[in-house]
């Protein structure tokens, strides 16, 4: 149908094969790498539950074309803890501090906070709201994702 | 369907001699498009590693110095402190584009290619007269951004044709933008304002965004304001009223799903009244004096 192509996703090479090359990373991560950790809420980069980083940016899934993709390093929530139930240390203060409702915006928090920890470990509150703007939470309320936030950042400065 | 990712700009234009091709930059317009069904590409030209377009620098030309933007700037490059100091403006503007994610993704090029009535950078751009830089069959042109946009996301881009660069003058004095949305991140302009003051030749440039067919100079209120702003220290007082009002007969809005006309144009009444407020109080600074 179209040529294979390959992707680099959490430092493993996966093939995407038999694919319409249209489909948006976060469709190809989804439903042909079996990656389901990315959520697909909007599919036009509003709600920022794909969240992934690439070649070390924050970037939505839903808005890359998978096959411009090919030389690119990609990390997913997956790729965030090596082993099962091994959490990073934003996982672990969302777990602590009651962060997660429904859970839908969760991976896509995770993955922009982790980012934003990696660049600035001691962000003030208003760099936290500013780095998860694009993140959309319809139940479990901001102020528990911004104690997390901040509960991560005391964490990693230990 | 094709997709090819040139690495060299030499490449992406031939690959553009095929007037199917379709050109992906940053994809934040483009994919939302493609995953919705609206748009479903044949062919798909990729910018996204062809280093000539990914780089800036800055030069100094015939009228003074300035900033050559690689299209596939992104927004997040153009917030960063060494472009934000040259172009401060610019830097505002960039600022307020979607979120992180879009701003990692979204490039100048784009903005400028796209030419959405509501483009952030446009109304910045068009204030301080930059420059699209073209390349194509026929060589290369250069079109002031004013020039380049002939209506709602319709440009003089010509097929075979590539925004290369943007090319914006530096200049000294008080730069502003200013946005009205719903909430500050992840916003389209309901009305947006550029106000930028050139101490070095005593003029005053002010582009509007949101409010007509495409960004549009304020020039009566430009040269209004001008006139009226004291840069001799005298302690003369500015009549920012009246500027606004210039500013709100300049606007050419309509009435849509973001806003009514009678709205936008009184947003940028009240935007215009501000950023003078501010241009008169950094006038009235001593460092700022020149």
């Amino acid at each position: 149908m179209t040529s294979p192509y390959q992707l680099t996703v959490n430092g493993a090479q996966h093939d995407v094969v038999d694919a319409w090359l249209g489909e948006s990373l976060l469709y190809v991560l989804r439903e042909r790498l079996g990656l389901p950790g990315s959520k697909a809420g909007c599919d036009q980069g509003e709600c920022g539950s794909c969240s992934v980083i690439i070649d070390g940016h924050l970037e939505c899934a839903c808005l890359v074309l998978a096959a411009t993709a090919v030389d690119a390093d990609i990390t997913t929530v997956e790729g965030l803890q090596p082993d099962r139930g091994d959490f990073n240390a934003v996982q672990e203060a969302f777990l602590a501090e009651g962060a997660v409702q429904c859970g839908f915006c969760t991976p896509g928090l995770v993955v922009a906070l982790t980012d934003l920890l990696d660049r600035n470990p001691h962000p003030s509150d208003l760099e936290v709201r500013e780095a998860i703007s694009g993140n959309l939470c319809r139940c479990t309320g901001y102020g528990r994702i911004l104690a997390a936030a901040q509960a991560a950042a005391a964490v990693d400065s230990r | 369907m094709t997709v090819v990712i040139p690495t060299s700009l030499d490449q992406a234009l031939a690959a553009l001699a095929d007037p199917d091709v379709q050109v992906l930059a940053g994809g934040t317009d483009f994919m939302v498009e493609v995953n919705a069904g609206h748009r479903r590409p044949e062919k798909v030209l990729s910018l996204r590693r062809i280093p000539e377009l990914r780089t800036w620098r800055s030069g100094q030309g015939p009228a003074g110095p300035y900033v050559r933007l690689g299209a596939t700037v992104t927004y997040t490059e153009l917030l960063a402190p060494e472009l934000a100091r040259l172009l401060p403006a610019l830097a505002q503007a960039a600022r307020t584009v979607g979120s992180p994610q879009i701003r990692n993704a979204g490039t100048i090029g784009g903005n400028v290619a796209t030419a959405s009535p509501a483009g952030d950078t446009l109304p910045v751009l068009a204030a301080l007269d930059a420059v699209v830089e073209l390349q194509g069959p026929a060589g290369e042109r250069h079109l002031p951004l004013t020039e380049f946009i002939t209506g709602p996301k319709r440009t003089a881009r010509q097929p075979g044709e590539l925004v290369v660069a943007i090319r914006v003058p530096v200049l000294t004095g008080h730069q502003e933008f200013r946005k009205v949305g719903v909430r500050n991140a992840m916003v389209i302009a309901v009305a947006s304002l550029a106000l930028i003051v050139d101490t070095a030749t005593r003029t005053v440039r002010c582009a509007l965004g949101s409010v007509g067919p495409g960004p549009i100079r304020a020039t009566e209120a430009e040269s209004w304001l001008a006139s009226s702003l004291d840069w001799s220290h005298s302690g003369t007082a500015t009549d920012v009223a009246t500027f606004g009002r210039l500013v709100g007969q300049a606007a050419r809005p309509i009435d849509d799903h973001r806003g009514t006309a009678a709205y936008r144009r009184h947003a940028v009444t009240i935007l215009a009244q501000r950023t003078a407020a501010q241009a008169v109080a950094s006038l009235a600074r001593p460092e700022s004096a020149a």
